[in-house]
């Protein structure tokens, strides 16, 4: 809602600047977005009076305009509009005024013809956009007046963001009564006096949807004269509250909007069929509406129709067909109530929003359709003339808002804002924001004002209070309440600390979008099916994503492409994945590497990363669950990894999920420079560990021996040590593999494996002859299982 | 025989004396020693000769070797002292390096803006006492709007710029939904807070279709609007360690009433008027309210015995005010050389 100052003044006019006007209504929950000056700065100019309007003789275009300033000579201007016209009232930039933008007017001389001044523009003096030829004045406009002052241009336009509910505020009556209340300053309300009717036409109005529109309100204005235009204050006030002006009937219409919050619309009587039905559209139903489109309308939508057809959307907008135009004589205009209800989300629907969907949804006073037709039909028949008819009223009482009555205790406002306020405070709040309140034994019952659609409970009105008392006075409590504790498992997977971990091991935690581009999705996990949005911003944001490496690669990418080409990333979040159980939405936390694991220096031989250096990390963050023994790596698979070079991290045989090398096809395909390695797993699972259980450390020596074996390539480390283990599950103490060789000196298809094995008893120091037996049993039961022989 | 003797010694002392002297090293002193002292040494075969002097010769003979040996000995441990610090010192010289070679291996990495800004909060609010629970983000219209007291077509709803899948079910637009989960599932007294992502459909220079929010709620039979600002006040105070002005600003969430807009003292000029804060001094920073009694009846809570507060803030508001981020789009372009500056 954007409104002139000065037009509130004008109701009510409280001792404070623009600046603190603008607080108040903040500190009111009525935020001012805005205040901007009606007109930009300007000097200078004044009114003129063209006496005389004569060709240049040597520019075809210009005319030499003698104008009346109200002194004793005449000023020579030149003027190139086509519209300047002798006896014209127009502006005058006088020699030495400044116009918008710091433009120095200077004497000057065009093509030999001095000119002193220029005849200005709407738009040379800031007041419109766009602007076709000068400026016209009414005739009526005092000539030598400074325009500023004449205009009341020193004005300020201020733009109030009103939340959804303070529909009552959507008006200069509604936010005047607002000012008042918060100044205790007089409100004055024009005197609305009706119009008495010249004669007795009227249309029949018959309500078929009562509940949607229980009160419908018209009348006739006859003749009227189609060559008048809206008078240049009111033309301005609209175009201080953000309306552009079309013509008398309409802007009419638009000022008593703007001025007490009634939406209303104007037909053109003539191509008006009989009557008026305000009725349900017929589904499938068709209306030309006045912004040049069609809309097929729906059953659930309210129309105001004539005998034959649909002639406007009911609050929203009028019909082309019936649409007042340079032609109409005579004009039927409608003042309505139209329930909330009926209205909301309708015009969304038909992707219109207008004035006056806007309010009606948020809520029209329903006692206001009365007062508003005659303070319309008074401007108007000011304006353009006409005899005005009966004002005709269709009301089905059963129908209509009934005035809400509640309670309020003053016990319960000072429990609910903390502060005991005293009942003669509280009342006086209530009086001043125009609400009936009478006594009871609790505190008492209120009647708020019937436009206050906002106050349904007691607690609406407990906030009311507390909005004009000021929040800023409720106390600043530092009661401690609800003390609730409630802890975790310790044996919970701590993801904020895996992250840490992840972070101290020289990652960076990234944060992409939850949803991702089709392809992108497509590529690397093809086999899940995903949840689309139905109204994504773009096809590249529209597929929720199922898995985190999509973002992770795109981000790699990103970076990769800035020369940045060492990447070490981690994302935690959400996957959303359809399954046999419908959505599921899971945590995951994911990683990817590509590039050197160390930063460059001068102390690291530079190598690329690998997928052991990757697995380091995973092994970290199992670490942290507190039972890594019952995570196990098993050859897996994936489309987007590579086939040799993928592990499946499984807890007790569960998959919890995967590390693997991204695909060399799918790198090449998604421009990623270098072998990038890759990790998810689903947090869910980590939960396993159990709680740390001390057990005592033997006090006698370890001893180690190291054995190098060797054994078929397709042997995995992992069968060997869990073979180990469980050859020797007593003295084992730790397991060491040193040593991986393939090469000179070993077959091909054989792989040597030296292992360190510590052995330690628990109460007792270990014999030559027990330690030999031990590395005897090991040996034979891996020569045995592996076809393993002992390295010479 | 005694004078061959003496005349022997002196000599013999002088020259071990003078090559204990001219010992460069450690290894030249022992060579040193060996030769005087060592079991063939010179000085010890002249104690081994003792035997072949008259009886009454001996003793006198014998302490004048022992004399001599005692000095030689005494002159090499001395030298020895001297060429160990001669030696060490030379040691540390060869040893010397240039400590301002960077250290070697792994560097650390970082969080990312956002979580940082979010630790931050959730840490406060649980030294306040608060849970930390999450939701799912995929969410129903019911708990996302039905349940919040934002019936279909109220214009609350048309505000939020909703990404949907279908009719029913939709992303997100705040932690909110959050706030009817628990209450279905816990019954007071309840004090959570709700981090995690939205999503609203809107995308320009200053929003991103995807942000991050933290809600709290607190039910309990005695809780009130003062108790509201009590908490906002030391949690806003606390992020920013500023004893910052705040101001409670009426307005309406269908949610909660009454209901308020927090504004801080701008961080950025401290209130005399900036671009950030665009002239006025004030920056939004969160919407907060007393649960609204519908909110209640929706989750079987009795708003005559229960009152509760809400509040809910954008981190990434926060994070940018704190850390002096002055685009929110970086946030989710994770520019390495961006997400560095947070490490």
């Amino acid at each position: 809602m954007r409104f002139s100052e000065a037009w509130l003044r004008e109701w009510v006019n409280p001792p404070v600047d623009t600046r603190q006007l603008a607080d108040q209504l903040s500190m009111a929950g009525l935020e001012v977005d805005a205040v901007e000056p009606a007109a930009p700065a300007f000097s200078g100019v004044r009114i003129g009076w063209v006496q005389s309007v004569a060709p240049h003789p040597d520019a075809e275009k210009l005319r030499i305009c003698r104008v009346d300033l109200g002194e004793d000579a005449l000023l020579q201007i030149i003027c190139g509009a086509a519209n300047v016209a002798e006896g014209m009232k127009v502006p005058v930039a006088t020699v030495g005024a400044v116009l918008p933008g710091d433009f120095k007017i200077k004497k000057a001389k065009l093509r030999g013809v001095e000119s002193f001044g220029m005849i200005c523009s709407a738009k040379e003096l800031g007041l419109a956009e766009s602007s076709e030829g000068i400026l016209p004045l009414p005739a009526d406009a005092p000539e030598g007046e400074d325009i500023r002052a004449w205009m009341a241009l020193d004005d300020h336009c201020i733009e109030v963001d009103l939340t959804p509910d303070r529909g009552d505020c959507l008006s200069v009556s509604g936010l005047a009564r607002e000012v008042a209340v918060i100044n205790r300053a007089p409100l004055a309300t024009p005197a609305i006096q009706p119009v008495a009717p010249v004669h007795d036409q009227s249309l029949p109005v018959h309500l078929q949807a009562p509940t949607a529109c229980p009160r419908y309100v018209c009348r006739i204005i006859r003749n009227i004269d189609p060559s008048a235009t809206t008078p240049w204050w009111m033309q301005e006030r609209l175009r201080r509250g953000g309306i552009r002006a079309i013509s008398p009937v309409v802007d009419v219409t638009n000022y008593v909007l703007l001025e007490l919050g009634q939406p209303m619309h104007g037909f053109d009587l003539a191509k008006l069929d009989g009557e008026i039905r305000v009725r349900m559209a017929a589904e499938g139903e068709r209306i030309a509406l006045l912004n040049g489109e069609e809309a097929t309308l729906r059953a659930d939508t309210l129309v105001i129709a004539d005998a034959g057809r649909a002639v406007a959307l009911a609050g929203i907008m009028g019909g082309s067909a019936t649409a007042v135009g340079p032609e109409t004589r005579d004009v039927l205009l409608e003042s309505a109530f139209f329930a909330p209800l009926a209205i909301s989300g309708k015009a969304r629907s038909y992707g219109l929003h207008t004035d006056s969907s806007h309010r009606f949804e948020r809520g029209v006073d329903p006692e206001l359709q009365i007062r508003a037709i005659e303070r319309a039909t008074r401007i108007l028949i000011a304006i353009v003339g006409g005899e005005p008819g009966p004002v005709v009223e269709a009301i089905s009482e059963a129908d209509r808002p009934e005035p809400r009555t509640l309670t309020l205790r003053p016990a319960r406002v000072a429990q609910v804002l903390g502060l005991a306020l005293p009942e003669e405070t509280i009342l006086d709040i209530l009086v001043r924001l125009g609400m009936q309140t009478e006594p009871t034994a609790e505190g008492w019952l209120v009647t708020p004002p019937s436009a206050r659609f906002d106050l349904i409970q007691e607690v609406d009105l407990i906030a009311d209070i507390g909005r004009i008392y000021g929040y800023d006075r409720i106390p600043v409590s530092h009661a401690s309440s609800a003390s609730v504790t409630r802890s975790t498992p310790e044996t919970d997977f701590d993801l904020d600390r895996a992250r840490l971990a992840l972070v101290d091991r020289g990652f960076h935690e990234v944060i992409t979008y939850s949803f991702v581009s089709p392809e992108m999705q497509a590529l690397v996990d093809p086999d899940q099916e995903v949840l689309r949005l139905s109204n994504p911003l773009s096809a590249e944001l529209s597929t929720m994503r199922t898995s985190l490496w999509p973002g992770l690669i795109q981000t790699a990418r990103y970076n990769q492409a800035r020369q940045l080409e060492r990447v070490r990333i981690f994302e935690s979040g959400l996957r959303f994945r359809i399954g046999a159980d419908g959505l599921t939405q899971t945590q995951g936390l994911a990683g990817l590497i590509v590039g050197s694991p160390e930063p460059e220096q001068w102390g690291l031989t530079s190598r690329a990363a690998d997928f052991f250096d990757l697995k380091a990390d995973v092994e970290a963050l199992l670490a942290l669950t507190g039972a890594p023994g019952r995570f196990s790596f098993v050859p897996g698979a994936h489309p987007a990894l590579h086939p040799g070079q993928t592990a499946r991290v499984e807890c007790d045989g569960q998959s919890v999920g995967l590390l693997g090398m991204l695909h060399p096809s799918l790198a090449a395909q998604l421009d990623i420079t270098g072998d990038a390695y890759l990790f998810e797993l689903d947090i869910a699972p980590l939960s396993v560990g159990a709680l740390p259980k001390h057990a005592s450390i033997s006090r006698f020596p370890s001893i180690r021996r190291d054995i190098a074996i060797i054994v078929d390539e397709a042997v995995t480390y992992a069968a060997i040590a869990d073979c180990i283990r469980a050859t020797e599950t007593e003295l084992l103490r730790d397991l060491v593999l040193f040593d991986l060789y393939t090469g000179k000196n070993i077959e091909s298809g054989r792989k040597s494996l030296a292992l360190g094995l510590i052995l330690q008893a628990s109460s007792q120091t270990l014999t030559d002859a027990v330690i030999e037996d031990t590395v005897r049993r090991i040996i034979a039961r891996l020569a045995s299982e592996f076809d393993a022989r002992l390295r010479d | 025989m005694a004078e061959h003797t003496g005349l022997g010694l002196a000599a013999l002392q002088a020259a071990a004396l003078e090559a204990i002297a001219a010992a460069a090293d450690l290894a030249n002193l022992d060579q040193a020693r060996v030769r005087y002292l060592g079991k063939s040494g010179e000085l010890t075969a002249l104690l081994k000769q003792l035997g072949t002097l008259p009886a009454d010769e001996r003793p006198a003979a014998g302490q004048e070797i022992n004399q001599a040996k005692v000095a030689v000995q005494d002159a090499i441990d001395q030298r020895k002292v001297v060429l160990e610090e001669a030696s060490l010192t030379a040691r540390l010289a060869a040893e010397r390096i240039d400590v301002s070679l960077p250290g070697r291996g792994r560097r650390p990495g970082g969080l990312h803006p956002v979580t940082r800004a979010m630790r931050r909060i959730e840490r406060l609010f649980a030294n306040a006492g608060f849970a930390v629970v999450e939701g799912p983000e995929v969410e129903d219209a019911y708990h996302n709007f039905e349940a919040l007291n934002i019936p279909e077509h109220h214009p609350a709803r048309a505000m939020h710029d909703t990404f949907y899948f279908d009719a029913e079910l939709l992303l997100r637009t705040h932690t909110s939904p959050v706030q009817i989960r628990v209450m279905e599932e816990q019954a007071p007294p309840l004090k959570i807070i709700a981090p995690g992502r939205v999503y609203r459909c809107d995308s320009d220079l200053t929003h991103t279709p995807m942000f991050h929010q933290v809600e709290g709620l607190l039910v309990d039979e005695q809780v009130s609007f003062a108790d509201l600002k009590g908490v906002l006040y030391d949690f806003l105070r606390n992020f920013f360690e500023r004893d910052l002005e705040l101001r409670f600003r009426p307005s309406y969430f269908p949610f909660t009433e009454p209901s308020a807009e927090v504004d801080i003292q701008c961080v950025i000029c401290g209130g005399s008027g900036c671009r950030v804060c665009k002239q006025t001094g004030w920056l939004e920073v969160l919407g907060c309210g007393m649960v609204y009694p519908e909110v209640f009846r929706h989750v079987g809570i009795d708003p005559d015995r229960y009152l509760g507060y809400a509040f809910g803030m954008g981190v990434e508001r926060l994070a940018m005010l704190r850390y002096g981020i002055d685009d929110i789009r970086l946030n989710f372009e994770n520019d390495l050389r961006y997400l560095r500056q947070f490490s």
